[in-house]
């Protein structure tokens, strides 16, 4: 096992590491110290959005390259961190003049628009809270998110706001105002055109006093048995997005850096716009989905050192047969790091291969904020296996007793749940209107994750699964149940449940199997009607991709779908304990 | 095949994958991801099954070249072993 494991030699790097000696960091390192990072707000407090732009726009930086986007028909726009500056204290002025303030929770709806990275900022300027959707969920998610958030205003562009959210606007009475990206005039008091407040808002915006414990981001994540949660964040979370950009990240002033996930799921914007900017680094932004060729020009052209991405991508390159680097000039690339589902051995030992160096695993969740264990730049690489904690954070694996207590599963290379002890700053602060589920997340002085997972006898952890149903595909969640209440609601449906069906590519595909209601047959022609329909509420993001009828659903006894059965029936395993299965 | 029928080829099975879309909001020249939500699995499942019924592989370094229907239909048309 041993030989497959990736040695680095340190005299090789051209750039230092900025970890080296992972134990002494880990035993030298304190959270305390992190705040000396940061300048703090001349009126008191700390704000992200002053860390990592104002500050930058302030001194020597101020005309350094912030932001490069790319536009999906060719174009280009650079934005320095003084123009970043203004244009974020315009939108904050414009959220301010609309009486919005601390505390209020505005939405983003938008494909990767420079706008939404202004506004992202903007946001936090104003002490709002930042709250972002995926642009490819559909009416059904997004009202469900609106309406669990409190959204006071929502930023989307004219064509999402038509398809996804006009038809909706009654159910939403608490939405003041929607502001519209692309529109060039108002349509009425509640719906703006973005572009004309812009432009007649002021480019300066004094922050208010921020508390670390103010906040600042909510994420929805899925649940298994219900709909999706709000998950609090706060400008504290910052500390952590410092301290993974320099360890895992291994961010320098002169990185070109580039994290291809959306700001509609939490990598998006602790690694897509938050994490890069408190380095005063550039950051690449496409506006594009995959596209191998075009990928790789943009490593190519933009001269990219860091590259944050996803398996799913990954993958997508491992198709190819070509030489990367006989193609394309990748000399500046020097480090990739990879999150969003465990990544297989064979991708980190292809990056050997094709890109001349391994992809980086790392793990962590919506909850908790920022990179908790990583393969670092420096160290040993163990394909397969996420990496160790980072300085500061303290994991294990544990077992969830019956009567709520917890064992920490001691013994080596033994399966339990992964584990963290709670009081990280990015820690998520609270689930939105449900403290019992935020308090059922802790237990005997852990955080339990969910995720099962094993260490080895070097305190490497390895992912072995979930512990519920949750379904992870293109490396988002999807929540079965949000899946279930959707289908339920077709004329036809009685019954449905709904897995994550493995798939090669995308890691897990949303499969829903579903019983009829009496009078209807179960046809081809249903079965699209059904897809069809799916796509239409949930969106392509959410929607299943499969579905099965089936007249017996298993169930306990006491009516609930057995999802899990579900699961090894389709996968051909063994059905487990059935002894709750209802006769 | 004509021009017409590898087209008409096209839009069936994109219709298969995302039955909820109506053939008109096909626009010939605006990219089939994008503006008919279709996502990056769903669009290979289309290229899959189109190459099971026109014999033409699309290999990933071309998907630029197929990410319209106009374009699309042009690949395969230049492509088919007729």
């Amino acid at each position: 096992m041993k030989k497959k494991w990736i040695e680095k030699k340190l005299n090789t790097f051209v750039i230092q590491p900025n970890l080296i000696d992972y134990f002494k960091e880990r035993t030298t390192f304190e959270w305390g110290k992190v705040a000396e990072q940061f300048d703090g707000l001349p009126c008191g407090g700390f704000n992200i959005a002053h860390e990592a732009i104002d500050r930058h726009a302030n001194g020597p930086l101020a005309d350094k390259t912030a932001l490069v986007w790319l536009g999906a028909n060719g174009e280009r726009k650079s934005f320095t961190f003084l123009d970043m500056k203004k244009q974020t204290s315009k939108f904050a002025n414009v959220l301010s003049s609309l009486g919005f303030g601390k505390g209020d929770r505005i939405f983003t709806l938008s494909t990767r628009l420079p706008q939404l990275y202004i506004a992202a900022i903007g946001i936090l300027k104003n002490r709002s809270v930042m709250c972002p959707l995926f642009s490819q969920f559909g009416p059904e998610p997004i009202l469900q998110r609106l309406l669990r958030g409190d959204a006071k205003a929502l930023i989307t562009t004219q064509a999402l706001f038509d398809k996804k959210v006009r038809p909706m606007l009654e159910q939403l009475p608490q939405l003041q105002t929607v502001l519209l990206i692309d529109a060039k005039e108002d349509e009425n008091n509640q719906i703006r055109s973005l572009t004309r407040l812009m432009e007649n808002a002021s480019d300066v915006y004094e922050i208010l006093a921020t508390d670390l414990e103010d906040m600042s981001i909510l994420h929805f994540t899925s649940g298994t048995t219900g709909m999706p949660k709000g998950v609090v964040h706060v400008h504290k979370a910052m500390y952590n997005h410092w301290t993974s950009g320099y360890y895992v990240l291994d961010l320098h002033p002169d990185d070109i850096y580039w994290c291809t996930a959306d700001p509609g799921w939490v990598t998006g914007t602790s690694y897509g716009i938050i994490t890069p900017w408190l380095h005063g680094v550039t950051n690449i932004v496409d506006e594009t989905e995959f596209d191998a060729v075009r990928w790789y020009s943009i490593l190519q052209n933009e001269k990219v050192s860091v590259w944050y991405t996803a398996p799913t991508a990954i993958r997508r390159l491992m198709r190819i047969d070509s030489e990367p680097t006989k193609e394309y000039d990748l000399s500046h690339l020097r480090l990739i790091q990879s999150v969003g589902e465990p990544l297989n051995p064979e991708a980190v030992v292809w990056g050997v291969e094709k890109l001349k160096m391994p992809i980086h695993d790392n793990w962590w969740q919506t909850e908790t904020g920022g990179i908790m264990i990583s393969n670092f730049l420096s160290q040993q690489i163990r394909p397969g296996s996420m990496g160790r904690p980072l300085p500061g954070i303290e994991a294990g694996i544990v077992h969830l007793n019956e009567d709520g207590s917890i064992t920490e599963v001691t013994e080596l290379l033994k399966e339990g749940e992964l584990a963290l002890k709670p009081g990280w700053p990015s820690m998520f602060r609270a689930y939105l209107h449900n403290d019992e589920k935020y308090a059922k997340s802790f237990a005997g002085g852990w955080y339990l994750s969910g995720d099962l997972a094993y260490k080895d006898s070097d305190g490497y952890y390895w992912f072995v699964g979930r512990s519920d149903d949750i379904i992870k595909t293109s490396g988002h969640m999807v929540g079965p149940f949000e899946v279930e209440s959707t289908l339920m609601e077709h004329p036809s449906v009685a019954e449905a449940g709904v897995i994550g069906k493995p798939d090669e590519m995308i890691g897990q595909l949303v499969k829903a199997f579903v019983s009829l209601k009496t009078g209807f047959e179960p046809t081809e022609e249903l079965r699209r009607e059904l897809i069809g329909f799916g796509r239409k509420r949930l969106g392509a993001a959410v929607a299943p991709k499969e579905i099965e009828f089936t007249q017996n659903l298993p169930k306990t006894r006491s009516g609930k779908i057995m999802r899990r059965l579900l699961k090894a029936r389709e996968m051909g395993l063994p059905e487990g304990d059935i002894s709750t299965l209802e006769d | 095949m004509t021009q017409e029928q590898i087209k008409k080829t096209i839009i069936d099975q994109i219709l298969e994958i995302a039955p909820d879309i109506d053939e008109n909001d096909i626009i010939p020249d605006k990219n089939i991801q994008r503006s008919l939500e279709i996502d990056s699995f769903d669009f290979l499942k289309i290229l899959t099954a189109l190459n099971e019924i026109l014999g033409v592989e699309v290999p990933e370094r071309d998907y630029a070249k197929v990410d319209t229907l106009e374009h699309m239909t042009h690949y395969f048309s230049q492509n088919l072993v007729q």
